[in-house]
């Protein structure tokens, strides 16, 4: 079934999968595409938990704990090979 | 053990690549712009703390010195930043690395050197001796004057990476040392105090930023305006 709507300005999700190659190799400006992605998400959170009359704690601690997990999985590697302690 | 230790300071590498740069850049999200007159609390408290700071560390200079406030502003709000972010477990802190620091320290150092130079030269030479020195001694305490003026940058840059490494290793040591302890309870109950004072003091790392600038402030001063 042919598509109303011109392949090159669909987002993602509406992309049937035979076009999907089609699709990948039609986008220009990848880079700025991801930016405006990374900014499109910074200004949601942003406006969601700081930008309120009344804000509280909880947006900074869930940055703050999300970028502790984020340094666990980095640092994984090193603290598998601690084990809890053995002396008992 | 030893290499366990040393392991939070290298640098972070997720699947082979280093995201050591996102890591610097991530306290700059931490920081909105102020927008309207009024804004959200956020913003508005960071206004307050700036402003307490800025009022505190540029008011004793020239005109003509706080032209740089907004240099020392951003430097302190950046490693005081850093050194917060830095608390939070499996963190990494860009600033335990000296190559970041002597980065810092060097440029900015020399700013003030020149300046002084550049603007009031005569003054700035007159620097490299005290006043009131009897006059045999003058030689020597040239040399030792520039030996102090040259160590200036080096001192400002160890200093930090000293302190805050210095700061992280205690805390991982006397984490483990009471871990290892807890089957012996006398003890423990006296080394989880001792790890909870120790962390307590270490938050005043926002001391040593204050250190760290108010040091860069005095060279500031000295340099270009008396």
């Amino acid at each position: 079934m042919e598509s109303v709507v011109p392949l090159k300005e669909k987002k993602l999700l509406n992309v049937k999968l035979r076009e999907l190659a089609s699709w990948i190799l039609m986008r220009d400006f990848i880079l700025k595409g991801t930016a405006g992605a990374f900014q499109r998400g910074y200004y949601w959170y942003y406006n969601k938990y700081f930008n309120m009359k009344k804000g509280s704690i909880v947006g900074l601690s869930m940055l703050l704990a999300a970028y502790m997990l984020f340094s666990y999985c980095s640092s994984y590697k090193e603290l598998k090979h601690e084990q809890p302690s053995e002396y008992l | 053990m030893n290499e366990n230790l040393f392991a939070p300071f290298m640098t972070p590498v997720m699947v082979g690549i280093p995201i050591t740069t996102l890591i610097i850049i991530l306290p700059s999200i931490l920081f909105p712009t102020p927008n309207r007159l009024i804004n959200n609390r956020t913003i508005s408290i960071q206004q307050w703390l700036t402003k307490l700071t800025s009022k505190q560390l540029m008011s004793a200079h020239s005109p003509k010195g706080q032209t740089w406030s907004l240099m020392l502003i951003s430097l302190f709000l950046f490693i005081a930043s850093t050194n917060l972010l830095g608390m939070l477990p499996h963190s990494f802190t860009p600033t335990t690395q000296l190559s970041m620091n002597v980065g810092m320290a060097i440029p900015l150092w020399a700013g003030t050197v020149f300046t002084g130079f550049r603007n009031k030269t005569k003054m700035s030479l007159a620097h490299l001796l005290p006043q009131g020195t009897p006059t045999f001694l003058i030689p020597m305490l040239v040399i030792i004057e520039t030996i102090s003026l040259f160590i200036q940058p080096v001192a400002l840059a160890v200093r930090l990476t000293a302190n805050i490494t210095a700061g992280h290793l205690l805390m991982h040591l006397i984490g483990e040392a009471t871990l290892a302890l807890m089957n012996i309870s006398l003890l423990t109950t006296l080394i989880t105090f001792i790890i909870l004072t120790l962390l307590t003091i270490l938050e005043f790392a926002v001391a040593l930023i204050q250190a760290y600038v108010f040091t860069l402030l005095v060279s500031l001063y000295l340099h270009d305006n008396t």
